[in-house]
């Protein structure tokens, strides 16, 4: 990205746009590019709206000590006129040693002072949010190449179909990517694969696991799912979702096709064929059973149970011998 | 014809009617009396508090008592008194910035020389920064204001509030009271009023609906074959599943063009539209109304089906009342045949397990459990029986 691509270190760098983590980013390019320097490189931060011009001169003026200094202005929008003028002034005569970046959230808010500072010289980076799938591809592309791999665009269409827009979850899981390929290669396998982990598949298993009667199996993958950080409350959902399904099948009568079937029960066609499976061993008073175990873990959880782990347990264990029974 | 004829089986009534002569001689230059400055209206939903708060308001600024006919009593019915302020929500909540436009209000000296009355409706859904804006207002008004409060109970209340206010607890309306109202107030045949304020068990607002509302009977009669229609596993499900279908048709009706009014209000209210560029803060603005809205459609949704739960379980206490041969009046005296068969095919102990399901259901809901899942699991223990 374009702060990793200049040479960052200018007298004075105005970050401009609403996208946090462009803006941080190129506020440490500026830091560790300063550091790089001069190692003893002090760095501040001070608030525009809290700047005055006293202050800034302080800030900028040559030090007997001569070390390197790195001067933050956070929401440049907010200074005062005169301290605005100031900046300029500074801009147009910096001083040797001393680094400034202002940064700007973007938007109209003293827009001619950053007007003024381009025109004295400042070096712009833009921080603006991506909104185009388009960019957002070039984005991860580039942050899977910043983290030392490659991925082809397929691959990164479907990461960004899959995260959305938002730009630190696209760069934390392209780094993740980056570093799990072998060869460094990210394709569009790795990318599912990757996402197999999610949230809800991991209640779908449990629920499945669940009503096949595999409960030693169904804990262990409860335990993996909550510890992942899944909601406990998708798992509930998967649940009661399965045994309203197979309540559903059970009670439907004979000789309907399995298209109308699962029309009738709210899934897809070939999911009719599974649940016939998953219904073997379960009678009415079974099912009955366990759909209220379900309900009163759902109760538990939601009525701030100190312990969501132990009554989702015994959900599946009530689940168990309900279809045992 | 006087304000007071609007509240409903109140035997609290002729304290307040001393309280408003109180109040009369007081602005006469004599004692006060029972009159103060800040009253809390608590009684449970349907019971008239805000009706009740209405009416002490018209009482007060009405030279004859609360005649009923004078300019003072038609203004303040009309909501157009320029001495009574209300504050009234749909919202989960009342707005902070709700609050401090009210507070001026409540300073200014009152126009027609009684008293200035700012009521607060819905003063339950004050949340603690709202309340906080309040307090210094309720806690010393000027002389001539009148805050009055309207809440389930006192404890819905912040405790600082609540122990500057004096508190009229209203009951829940005699069945009788409800029916002669509905006949002379409402135009309804005595036959029908009769059947609605026991249908209602007391809720006012109810009562007129199935009074008037040949819908919400309907879908009374609906909720009430829920009990007969429990024989596997299936129809349980189905059942579930009917409440909530109906419970989301009640929210769509009630929520739909009230939300949709509310952005249009909003989108005037922030310019959009008028000069063709977009104001800045409109899409926080609209995505913030739509959260309210959300929240308010699921409490729309809950709201019915705890109603519906509130007459099943009206049904099941007929069927316990037949079957312990006690004399009492039943709510749902017209269905007595089908609850005759229901007493008789379950014991009185299968009947209590029932009603404790349902209660437990109500109480699940309120504790946010997932509605469809809660009421499957409810339909399935009254199987069970
Ligand atoms: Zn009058």
């Amino acid at each position: 990205m374009a702060s990793r691509t200049v040479d960052p270190l200018a007298p004075v760098t105005v970050v401009v746009g609403p996208e946090a983590l462009l803006s941080e980013r190129a506020v440490a390019a500026v830091v560790r590019a300063a550091r790089q320097a001069a190692p003893e490189t002090d760095v501040s931060e001070i608030a525009g709206a809290e700047l005055t011009v006293g202050g800034l001169a302080e800030h900028v003026s040559p030090s007997l000590f001569a070390t390197s200094r790195v001067v933050v202005v956070r929401d440049v929008q907010d200074v005062m006129d005169d301290v605005g003028a100031a900046l300029v002034a500074h801009t147009k005569t910096p001083v040797e040693e001393i680094y400034l970046v202002l940064v700007h959230p973007g938007g109209v808010k003293s827009k001619k002072t950053l007007d003024r500072l381009r025109r004295a010289g400042a070096l712009e980076v833009k921080a603006e949010r991506l909104t185009k799938p388009d960019e957002q591809v070039a984005f991860v592309r580039a942050e899977v190449r910043h983290a030392g791999g490659r991925i082809d665009e397929p691959a990164a269409r479907q990461l960004v179909e899959a995260i959305g827009g938002d730009l630190r979850g696209l760069a934390s899981a392209a780094s993740q990517l980056a570093v799990d390929a072998e060869d460094g290669i990210v394709d569009t396998d790795l990318v599912a694969t990757y996402f197999e982990g999610r949230a809800e598949v991991k209640g779908w298993v449990v629920a499945d696991r669940a009503v096949e009667g595999n409960t030693a199996q169904a804990v262990e993958q409860l335990r993996w799912a909550l510890q992942t950080g899944t909601d406990p409350v998708l798992v509930i959902g998967a649940l009661a979702t399965a045994l309203r399904a197979l309540a559903r099948l059970a009670g439907s009568p004979r000789g309907v096709r399995d298209a109308d079937l699962a029309r009738d029960i709210g899934v897809p066609p070939w999911k009719v064929r599974v649940l016939r499976g998953q219904l073997r061993g379960w009678t009415p008073a079974g099912l009955s059973r366990a759909i209220r175990a379900v309900a009163a873990a759902d109760l538990a959880v939601k009525g701030g149970a100190n312990d969501s782990t132990l009554a989702l347990t015994n959900a599946l264990v009530q689940i168990g011998q309900a279809r045992a029974a | 014809m006087s304000v007071w004829d609007t509240v409903i089986g109140q035997s609290i009534v002729p304290l307040l009617q001393r309280t408003a002569a109180d109040a009369a001689s007081m602005l006469d230059g004599g004692s006060a009396g029972a009159m103060t400055h800040a009253w809390l209206f608590t009684g449970p939903p349907g019971s008239g508090r805000s009706v009740a708060a209405w009416a002490f308001a018209a009482a007060l600024q009405c030279p004859n008592a609360g005649c009923g006919q004078c300019a003072e009593c038609t203004e303040v019915r009309a909501g157009t008194h320029p001495d009574v302020a209300a504050l009234t929500t749909q919202g989960l909540n009342i707005r902070i910035s709700q609050v401090r436009e009210l507070v001026p209000r409540a300073a200014l000296k009152p126009a027609k020389g009684r008293w200035q009355i700012v009521i607060v409706e819905d003063a339950d859904r004050l949340g603690e920064d709202a309340a906080d804006a309040l307090l210094l207002s309720v806690e010393e008004p000027p002389e001539r204001t009148v805050w009055m409060l309207c809440a389930p109970t006192a404890e819905d209340i912040v405790p600082t509030i609540r122990s500057r206010c004096r508190v009229v607890q209203l009951r829940t309306p005699p069945y009788a009271d409800i029916a002669t109202y509905l006949t002379t107030s409402e135009g309804v045949d005595a036959e029908v009023a009769a059947f609605a304020a026991r249908a209602a068990q007391g809720h006012i607002g109810r009562a007129r609906a199935l009074a008037t509302d040949a819908d919400a009977r309907a879908r009374r009669e609906e909720v009430l074959r829920l009990p007969f229609a429990l024989d596997d596993l299936r129809q349980c499900l189905d059942a579930a599943a009917s409440l909530v279908d109906t419970a989301k048709a009640d929210a769509e009706r009630h929520c739909d063009t009230l939300d949709a009014r509310e952005v249009e209000e909003l989108k005037k209210a922030l310019g959009a539209g008028t000069t063709g560029r977009k104001p800045r803060h409109l899409d926080a603005a609209v995505k913030d109304l739509e959260r309210e809205q959300k929240l308010r459609r699921t409490r729309v949704q809950r709201d019915s089906i705890d109603r519906a739960l509130v007459d099943v379980l009206a049904l099941y206490r007929d069927v316990l009342v037949v079957q312990m041969g006690v004399g009492a009046e039943l709510v749902n005296d017209e269905m007595r045949p089908s609850l005759d068969r229901l007493a008789r095919s379950s014991s009185p102990e299968t009947t209590l397990r029932r009603m404790e399901a349902i209660v437990a259901a109500r109480e699940a809901l309120l504790a946010n459990a997932a509605p469809l899942l809660t009421l499957e699991s409810m339909a399935l223990t009254l199987r069970e029986g």
